[in-house]
């Protein structure tokens, strides 16, 4: 079975393309939506396309399914309509499945289920490094901010640290938040920080 | 409060949904209305169909080719009410608009002389002109074809029709992947600003009151939910009336500039509100005055004849099988009855027919209704042909339409 995977963002694919592999698929393509990418398809003649919901390229995608000549069988989108809870699935996942005519429900289930799991966990790992380099940026903040008071107020680092957090808990705000205001009004003040 | 998503598109036909929900006319109504941006029309389309979002800021064709089974799953799908009408600029790479009067408001102001001049540029040009449209059941593709048509052009086979995302045209025109397109704003103006494009025709100028976008409905959920449509549809025309109320256009050019919204430059998108639109880099705005319409002269107001012209055109163009079922299914997308009684008790213009012959109005037209009268603007067709919606084969036969002919 032939499995194409639209996508721009190489590491998604790539993810999405070792879970297949490793499932026992080995007849896949990965086609980055740009340029000619519509006749690279056809002359592929995928039995699955693999696309992200978000991907700005499905109308062009389904265009190409409607006036294809090239295309033996025709593909329409995979929706298994006794299944609610996948569809749901499958949207909250960003996924979409393209599948040939005649393909049967029961072998696209599994690529599809996968292509779910695989989306997912995908998302997972950007929001997980998206954490990361907020919380390097909110170190960063806190640090400036801590340098301020320690040579405004002559206070020891621990010290600083300490009199941030208790604002931070007296006004009911995150600590970032005081160290940003903090910054802000040093530099309206005219303060090198 | 009543949660809904509304999903939409980036464009600046959003602007009643946004301002619905940023200039608290949604919260007014008990309404906590959250929007959801989609960058295709297929995404937005399958999210309202598997129920992910209440309602959709749709393509008026697609939700009637969505509720024909022209598009992916089949389902029913109802329009009480308009978002806008109006609003596309078609705009062609300046070496092929080389062949077309130079002059950009003789252009803009005789769309007929227009087309035939596209018809000869079409021969003088090195290849077949490629032109980006945004869906194949867009406003934007079923009056281009049309304008195209008026002059002998063959969409289907003089030119090629690319479906690409709005926000991917200005790109594929630097690539030359396209010789130019029609899209909702601020795109046309993005790539006129850019120098890769000029102002061939606004759709103002094309159909003077063009249908546009419309908030669709899955017709089940509107069936289930009367008190909750109703509601949205009064905070959606407070929200139109501000939308058109000139004093607001900056405030409001600032809102859809946002990242969250359009994420597109406030002084681009403020010429489409404002109707004054730059044909050529470096040139003057045109005063277009109805370029882009939110509220007045009953613009929401879902004609049944305009979803019934909508039809006309995918039978002409050969993307449905006439019937007289299908006919009757597709007048049914659009439901002024639903927009009758929910906004009932407002100052919302409430025309009391639910068809009319489109092209018909010449001027400024004041119509009796219920309560006082309404003034309704000119709806003409530039090449002077007018659509009854109880003649459609006539009206095909005229534009040499012929059963079967692909």
């Amino acid at each position: 079975m032939r499995i194409v995977i639209i996508d721009d963002s190489g590491a998604r694919a790539v993810v999405l393309e070792e879970g297949l592999r490793d499932a026992g698929y080995n007849d896949i393509h990965v086609v980055p939506p740009r340029g000619a990418f519509v006749a690279r398809l056809e002359r592929m003649a995928p039995d699955v396309v693999l696309m992200d919901l978000g991907n700005p390229s499905r109308d062009t995608l389904e265009e190409m399914l409607i006036v294809s000549r090239a295309l033996a069988k025709p593909i329409a989108m995979f929706v298994d309509q006794s299944d609610e809870s996948m569809i749901g699935a499958a949207i909250d996942a960003g996924v979409s499945a393209y599948v040939v005519d005649g393909l049967r429900k029961e072998r696209v289930k599994p690529i599809l289920d996968l292509a779910i799991r695989r989306f997912n966990a995908f998302a997972r790992m950007q929001a997980e490094r998206d954490d990361a380099l907020t919380q390097l940026a909110d170190r960063k903040t806190i640090d400036r901010a801590k340098a301020i008071l320690m040579r405004t107020r002559g206070l020891s680092e621990p010290d600083a640290y300490t009199l941030m957090r208790t604002t931070a808990m007296n006004q009911g705000k995150k600590i970032v938040e005081v160290a940003a205001a903090l910054i802000t009004a040093s530099d309206l003040m005219g303060g090198v920080s | 409060m009543t949660p809904i998503r509304i999903a939409f598109l980036g464009l600046t036909d959003a602007a009643v949904l946004i301002a619905a929900r940023e200039k608290g006319f949604a919260e007014a109504q008990g309404i906590a209305l959250e929007l959801l941006r989609d960058t295709s029309w297929a995404t937005l389309r399958d999210r309202l169909v598997y129920g992910q979002v209440q309602a959709g800021h749709m393509l008026a064709p697609l939700a009637v080719a969505v509720t024909l089974g022209l598009s992916q799953q089949s389902c029913a799908l109802s329009a009480p009410y308009k978002l806008n009408v109006n609003g596309n600029l078609l705009v062609m790479a300046p070496d092929f608009a080389a062949a077309l009067e130079p002059n950009t408001a003789v252009r803009l102001t005789d769309p007929l002389a227009t087309a035939h001049d596209f018809a000869n540029a079409i021969g003088l040009h090195h290849r077949k002109p490629v032109i980006g449209v945004v869906h194949r059941f867009s406003s934007h593709a079923l009056i281009l074809r049309y304008f195209l048509g008026s002059a002998g052009i063959d969409p289907d086979r003089d030119v090629v029709l690319r479906v690409l995302p709005p926000s991917l045209m200005v790109e594929a025109m630097r690539a030359g992947e396209i010789d130019g397109f029609t899209a909702g704003e601020p795109w046309g103006s993005g790539a006129i600003e850019a120098g890769l494009a000029e102002a061939v025709a606004a759709g103002e100028r094309l159909w003077q009151r063009g249908v546009e976008k419309v908030l669709a409905f899955r017709t089940d959920w509107m069936e289930r939910n009367p008190e909750t449509v109703d509601r949205l549809l009064q905070a959606l025309a407070k929200a139109a009336v501000w939308c058109d109320d000139p004093a607001n256009r900056g405030d409001l050019a600032q809102l859809l500039a946002r990242p969250d919204y359009l994420d597109q430059p406030a002084d681009l998108i403020e010429r489409a509100l404002a109707g004054r639109i730059v044909a050529r880099q470096g040139e003057p705005p045109l005063d277009l005055p109805n370029f882009l319409l939110f509220a007045r002269e009953a613009t929401s107001f879902p004609w049944q004849s305009q979803a019934l012209w909508i039809y006309s055109q995918l039978v002409r163009w050969h993307m449905v099988e006439p019937s007289a079922e299908r006919q009757a299914r597709a007048a049914a997308v659009f439901r002024p009855d639903i927009y009758r009684r929910a906004l009932a008790g407002s100052d919302a213009p409430m025309p009391g027919a639910s068809m009319k012959v489109e092209g018909a109005v010449a001027g400024p037209l004041a119509i009796g209704v219920p309560r006082g009268a309404i003034t309704l603007g000119p709806d003409g067709f530039f090449d002077g042909r007018a659509f009854d919606p109880d003649r459609i084969e006539a009206y095909l036969a005229d534009l040499g339409w012929a059963r079967g002919q692909a």
